[in-house]
């Protein structure tokens, strides 16, 4: 029997096992909306911008693991997805992308909500098709989903034109997968692995450095027995968070721009470095040429492309991080760097995390309380900017896809809808936003997604009416000469609640925020808290640009 | 130092600006790419001529492989290889340069491949220096219009750029 490229579509996405769509229809998607219709493996969640599909597309994406879904029509639809894709572009997080587009034979003629989304995007995707032969669309979305999930995670467009998914094709789903230039390393190279198992035995203060790697390929059991085994303290990345539990004794939090001091510190010293899916970001590294001076680096990555792309590796093993991880662990014999350890312990002692608690409202200690309250057993998702810093540095993750959140993008607004997407995709967990001010109001349309679709989400908004990231940056690069970074407006973010229907709370004192706390989390439904923070604090360490990450400031 | 790099692509559509993307976007410098179908027409054969050191070249090589459609990569500049070039340049030549053109062309063993009332244009094949110095030896004549379609290479004998 045949069915339209549209009813197609929607098949293929039920055989992947998809159940969630998010988007929003348009004129140039209007036969996958329709074939969406007659769907009842699929729900579709409608955002109110594209913008917020992406991200909460991404936001299940990471909170679940699985390969998430968003759609848009063509145009201004598909424009609209191109700030989330790149974020999950940059993050490796698996998303299929699908665009409406204008019929075939308009192509190229600027014709009404035509752009050419392919060309917008390649460099922010893994890869892409303009699908013009509808009888190829099965095969497409095979290759989409198997792109997308596969070796380094990243987003797939698939761009319909409309006359396109009218077309009647013979369905058949295929089995096999013909992609002669895509195929990932997934075991590392035994004689490497084994070079590395040398390196560990010679080495007296190691470090491993791991990243959203480990997350992505649910390695977290094989670091931490890695860990334990070497006995090396462990710094992570900011997407590797969680991949070791913070309160876990050999976990050093962050390392980087705005890591702990003893993280930094550790790498300074450290004799080997044990890279695990991270790939030494400028804003983990900062000057190079002091980051980890004295180390053998061993870079473990699914992309070889990342192996010496910043930081030259002395021994690279290419291959997914918890296959390699596992035959590490065959070639070693547990190990003791005791003294290593307790030096290290002892820079934790000596330099702790910590800011002036005098004065006002500080936002280190709404994230330290809402930390102590859920006792880590929640999901945190948070936007970017100071408050982001603040909640990676005064919540412990304690597990992994436990922190939702924009990293190598840094992209503002993401927050909201991620947490959207993180709370559908786990149903039955607390999800925390934690925002500023700022990000908070780039998405916060979103809110009416959330209450449509009834997410309890407890809503922290770190409010210091300003860009306070910005305003840090203006302080220490632009001699204190802030622009347009103060907010005139003062927005009621518990008034904005109402509005939705939901809860809404200001507190200006940790007194206020003690007696709030209880009833945001008893809440059955979603909270905002618009917290007022002291609004000069600044996001400290620092390490200021063009330094070593051992040069920090308090 | 310049780098002669052969590379097979499935020739699908956007190939080539994927390609080319990657290497603006990265900041590598391409110094000449051809393109054109292998005896498969699945198949697409690239080369590029890329200019950096070993570690640029090495990024080069690992970025092109993540694009999905490229298949393989050489960098054959170490190897033994043949590499051509074809140009056509159209040089002024009145009745009086005519000859002088024509014995050019022969001492580069280059055809004249068109004749007009006031010029002429000289096909040639060789290496890059050889067009190089063809040109030169055309320059004074004044040159009115030429086109290269920059290298295309292969490794010599038993060895292959092809898929298995």
């Amino acid at each position: 029997m045949e069915i339209t490229a549209a009813e197609a579509l929607v098949r293929c996405l039920e055989l992947e096992g998809v159940e969630l769509v998010f988007g929003y229809p348009g004129g140039a998607i209007l036969p996958v909306y329709d074939a969406l219709y007659n769907s009842k493996q699929i729900k579709h969640i409608l955002t109110r911008h594209e913008q917020g599909a992406a991200h909460a597309a991404s936001g299940y994406a990471r909170a679940t693991g699985r390969v998430a879904v968003c759609m848009a029509t063509s145009g201004p639809g598909a424009t609209n997805l191109v700030t989330g894709i790149a974020n999950a572009y940059m993050d490796s997080i698996p998303l299929v992308c699908i665009t409406g587009q204008v019929p075939t034979v308009q192509v190229g003629t600027d014709a009404f909500q035509e752009v050419d989304i392919t060309g917008i995007t390649m460099p922010i995707v893994k890869h892409s098709y303009l699908v013009k032969d509808p009888n190829q669309l099965p095969c497409i979305m095979k290759k989409a989903f198997h792109i997308a999930s596969t070796g380094r995670p990243g987003p797939v467009l698939v761009d319909l034109p409309r006359d396109v998914q009218d077309k009647k094709i013979k369905f058949r789903y295929p089995q096999q997968l013909d992609l002669p230039g895509y195929k990932p390393t997934y075991r590392g190279h035994p004689s490497q692995v084994a070079n590395a198992a040398k390196l560990i035995r010679k080495s007296r203060r190691p470090v491993i450095y791991a990243g959203g790697g480990i997350i992505n390929s649910n390695a977290s059991e094989e670091l931490i027995k890695f860990a334990e085994t070497i006995s090396a303290p462990v710094v992570n990345t900011l997407m590797g968070l969680g991949s070791i539990p913070g309160d876990h004794p050999l976990s050093l939090g962050m390392l980087g721009l705005h890591g702990a001091r003893y993280a930094n510190l550790a790498v300074t010293n450290c004799d080997l470095l044990i890279a695990v899916g991270a790939r030494f970001d400028d804003r983990v590294t900062g000057k190079l040429e002091s980051f980890a001076p004295e180390a053998k680096v061993i870079h473990i990555d699914i992309d070889p492309a990342e192996i010496s792309k910043n930081m030259i590796a002395h021994l690279p093993i290419v291959g997914d991080t918890k296959t390699v991880l596992r035959a590490l662990l065959e070639k070693i014999e547990p190990r003791d760097n005791g003294e290593w350890v307790k030096q290290v312990q002892r820079w934790k002692e000596e330099y702790p995390l910590t800011y002036d608690k005098n004065g006002h409202l500080k936002p280190q200690y709404v994230v330290e309380q809402i930390y102590r309250y859920t006792k880590g057993q929640v999901v945190v998702s948070t936007d970017v900017g100071q408050h982001q810093m603040w909640a990676v540095q005064y919540f412990k993750f304690n597990r992994p896809r436990g922190l939702i959140t924009s990293g190598g993008l840094g992209c503002m607004g993401f927050g909201l809808p991620g947490a959207i997407g993180a709370q559908i995709g786990r149903p039955d967990e607390t999800v925390v936003l934690i925002s500023g001010d700022g990000s908070f109001q780039m998405t916060m349309t979103e809110l009416a997604t959330a209450v449509e679709q009834n997410l309890p989400l407890k809503i922290f908004i770190l409010n210091n009416h300003r860009l306070g990231m910005v305003r840090q940056l203006q302080e220490f690069y632009c001699d204190k000469r802030y622009m347009a970074v103060d907010f005139q407006f003062d927005l009621d973010f518990a008034a904005l609640a109402g509005i939705y229907g939901l809860r809404g709370y200001t507190v200006t004192s940790a007194q206020e925020l003690g007696r709030v706390l209880p009833r945001v989390f008893d809440e059955p439904g979603a909270v905002i808290v618009n917290c007022l923070v002291d609004e000069d604090e600044n996001v400290m360490p620092m390490v200021l640009a063009g330094r070593g990450i051992d040069q920090c400031i308090d | 130092m310049l780098h002669t790099l052969a590379v097979l692509v499935e020739n699908n559509p956007g190939v080539l600006a994927r390609v080319a993307g990657l290497f603006s976007r990265r900041g590598f410098n391409i110094d000449s790419l051809a393109v054109g179908r292998t005896d498969n027409p699945a198949i697409s054969r690239m080369t590029i001529v890329v200019e950096g050191d070993e570690r640029t070249l090495e990024q080069v090589t690992k970025q092109l492989h993540k694009l999905v459609d490229v298949i393989k990569i050489n960098d054959i500049t170490k190897e033994p290889h043949v590499e051509r070039e074809l140009v056509l340049i159209k040089v002024q030549a009145d009745r009086a340069a005519r000859l002088e053109v024509m014995q050019i062309a022969g001492v580069f063993r280059a055809k004249i491949v068109d004749c007009g009332p006031k010029t002429l244009t000289v096909e040639a094949t060789g290496t890059e220096d050889k067009i190089n110095a063809l040109e030169e030896a055309l320059r004074p004549y004044t040159i009115k219009e030429l086109m290269r379609t920059g290298k295309i290479a292969m490794l010599r004998g038993a060895r292959y750029t092809t898929v298995k």
